[in-house]
């Protein structure tokens, strides 16, 4: 099946995103494609390389980076909630006058029209919110 | 390809999406961001229905002045989702009347309808929460905020 993945909660507060990790891991060893993974809401805030939390807790932006270059993932971080939570790559840094970016590897950013897309092409559509 | 990706593949698929508001106009974005949601994909030619349901009633509420927290008052853009050819509005009953709320106490949302030599109609449909189970079993995606 193909599926398409809807993370609308940030890292750590809420559990949306360490369960949609978990979900795209087992629906993978399970044969199945996944899409693509879009980030709305607080959910952009997942893409930041800049998340250091301590050492003997999970990374989820590191998680889903290597399950993004293991599998080919397609992640992507909407462009209009990135831009109102400082989340940026280094076209829209520059672009906005900004002095630094911060997208992780593995994602990157485009707009909503990816999501609608990502409903329209995915067999299923699966929400991982609050 | 397979028949089920041939079937989806094509650029005129029409599926049936369901924008589902369950919050609070301000106290958090999930509102605002629905609706930037909702405004962007009116360009993909989608059937496209909101419900509002739970705290999300109040979305619709008429006379909403928001100077004070503020925050920019967004809920003329309801009114105007018509142009966007999102025409259909349910809100669920139970919600209102739990909340002391009825249809009175919400904005006048309208469209033209094409099909009827452009007759204006109201948006905004009440349903019960029975209804709702079948309106949202029809769906092929529902988007959650």
């Amino acid at each position: 099946m193909k599926i398409g993945i809807l993370v609308s909660e940030g890292p750590f507060t809420h559990q949306a995103s360490d369960s949609a990790y978990q979900f795209v891991k087992a629906a993978l060893e399970k044969g199945h494609e996944i899409f693509r993974v879009f980030f709305y809401n607080d959910g952009v805030n997942n893409g930041t390389r800049l998340t250091v939390p301590p050492q003997d807790e999970r990374n989820i932006q590191s998680n889903w980076t290597e399950l993004a270059e293991k599998h080919n993932l397609d992640l992507v971080v909407c462009i209009a909630a990135a831009q109102r939570r400082g989340i940026l790559d280094e076209n829209e840094a520059k672009r906005q006058g900004k002095d630094a970016d911060n997208i992780a590897p593995g994602f990157r950013i485009s707009g909503l029209g990816q999501l609608i897309e990502t409903g329209i092409e995915s067999d299923r559509l699966v929400v991982f919110g609050d | 390809m397979s028949e089920q990706e041939q079937e989806f593949s094509g650029s005129d698929v029409q599926k049936k999406f369901l924008y589902l508001n369950r919050r609070a106009p301000y106290g958090t974005i999930y509102a605002l961001e629905s609706l930037e949601v909702v405004l962007i994909g009116a360009a993909f030619d989608q059937d496209v229905s909101l419900a509002f349901l739970d705290d999300g009633v109040y979305q619709l509420l008429k006379g909403q002045d928001t100077k004070a927290i503020g925050m920019k008052n967004f809920s003329p853009t309801y009114r105007a989702l018509g142009d966007y050819e999102v025409t259909k509005l349910y809100v669920e009953k139970e919600s209102l009347e739990e909340r002391g709320l009825s249809i009175d106490d919400l904005m006048e949302i309208t469209y033209e309808d094409e099909d009827d030599d452009w007759a204006e109609k109201p948006s905004i449909q009440l349903v019960n929460r029975s209804e709702f189970a079948a309106i949202m079993a029809a769906q092929d995606v529902i988007l959650s905020f």
